[in-house]
């Protein structure tokens, strides 16, 4: 399978995503420059982390007017999978490719640190291979995570399983404590309503390997080889 | 086509968490000004464009504040009277 890695001026975990795909998964990645019209075959669009355009004006929001951007998202319309983590994530919800938006911590401090997230739904591409309620470990690195929405919206969310996973302690128990940026109902990551999109703030693609801390990040890929392939 | 100026203030939504403006409130309040009720921090932008009067201009701003200078999730926008450049 191929996975399409979008760099923006100012992305910096394109290397880390490629990284993970290509030495720990075994498949083939390529780099997808901001400026191109061309997804190169992509199966698999990840948004990496970063700061794309220096995060001027908000977080996402020039990123968004790229011309590639308007293949990822005939990419997504078309149901195929887009991973969106971190400023990838920041970046789908200016798009509108998911809903609300991530705003500055409730700290106002970046927070870099391990965290635990509890996997609500793994009947989704992206979880099919954790188990419901796992608690994983998995690195944030962000100073504008704070996920918000209106209350319909975040309703709907939780009403369609679409939260897929929530800020928790060790032993899965979702609290303020565990919340590391002040995310509404401690959410950590969504889908879209088609359930291709994966919208998160915690960083998989460095969670590989035990070498780092955790290789918890791993599934999330499997997950997206065994149900393409099934 | 003429030249007109036109300023735009975005505010966090009213009702939102406003940490920023949050710490700033507590700041003032460190620094003796205890009467200070709430503070909200957002941004000021100036827009230079041509335009064919005035109305047109602040039309275009505001296209411009639904499209991209605003978040419609988290930030309301009011925009000023366009004044000749």
């Amino acid at each position: 399978m191929k996975f399409g890695i979008v760099t923006f001026p100012g992305s910096n975990c394109d290397y880390d995503a490629y990284h993970a795909v290509t030495e720990i998964l075994g498949e083939e990645a390529v780099y997808l420059w901001h400026k191109d019209h061309d997804l190169r075959g992509s199966d698999v669009i990840i948004l990496p982390g970063g700061f794309s355009y220096g995060d001027y004006l908000r977080a996402g929001a020039i990123a968004r007017f790229s011309p590639i951007m308007q293949e990822v998202v005939a990419h997504a319309s078309s149901g195929a999978p887009v991973i969106c983590i971190c400023n990838g994530f920041q970046i789908a919800c200016e798009a509108g490719l998911l809903p609300g938006a991530l705003m500055r911590n409730s700290h106002l401090q970046f927070v870099s640190a391990q965290v635990r997230v509890r996997v609500e739904n793994s009947g989704t591409i992206f979880t099919n291979l954790y188990e419901t309620n796992e608690v994983l470990r998995i690195p944030v690195a962000h100073g504008e995570g704070r996920y918000v929405a209106s209350d319909d919206v975040l309703d709907a969310l939780e009403n369609d399983a679409r939260v897929i996973f929530r800020y928790a302690d060790a032993k899965g128990n979702i609290s303020a404590d565990a919340n590391p940026n002040g995310s509404e109902r401690n959410i950590a990551g969504i889908i879209s309503e088609g359930g291709n999109v994966l919208g998160m703030m915690p960083h998989p693609e460095r969670a590989c390997s035990p070498l780092v801390g955790s290789s918890d990040g791993v599934r999330l890929f499997e997950s997206i080889l065994a149900r393409v392939a099934a | 086509m003429s030249k007109f100026r036109i300023a735009v203030h975005i505010t966090p939504r009213k009702g939102l968490l406003d940490p920023q403006g949050k710490a700033v409130t507590d700041a003032l309040h460190t620094l003796g000004f205890s009467e200070v009720k709430n503070v909200h921090v957002g941004r000021y932008i100036i827009i230079e464009t041509d335009a064919y009067d005035a109305i047109a201009a602040e039309e275009a701003v505001t296209e411009m504040c639904e499209k991209l200078l605003a978040n419609p999730v988290t930030e309301d926008f009011e925009i000023e009277s366009a004044v000749p450049a």
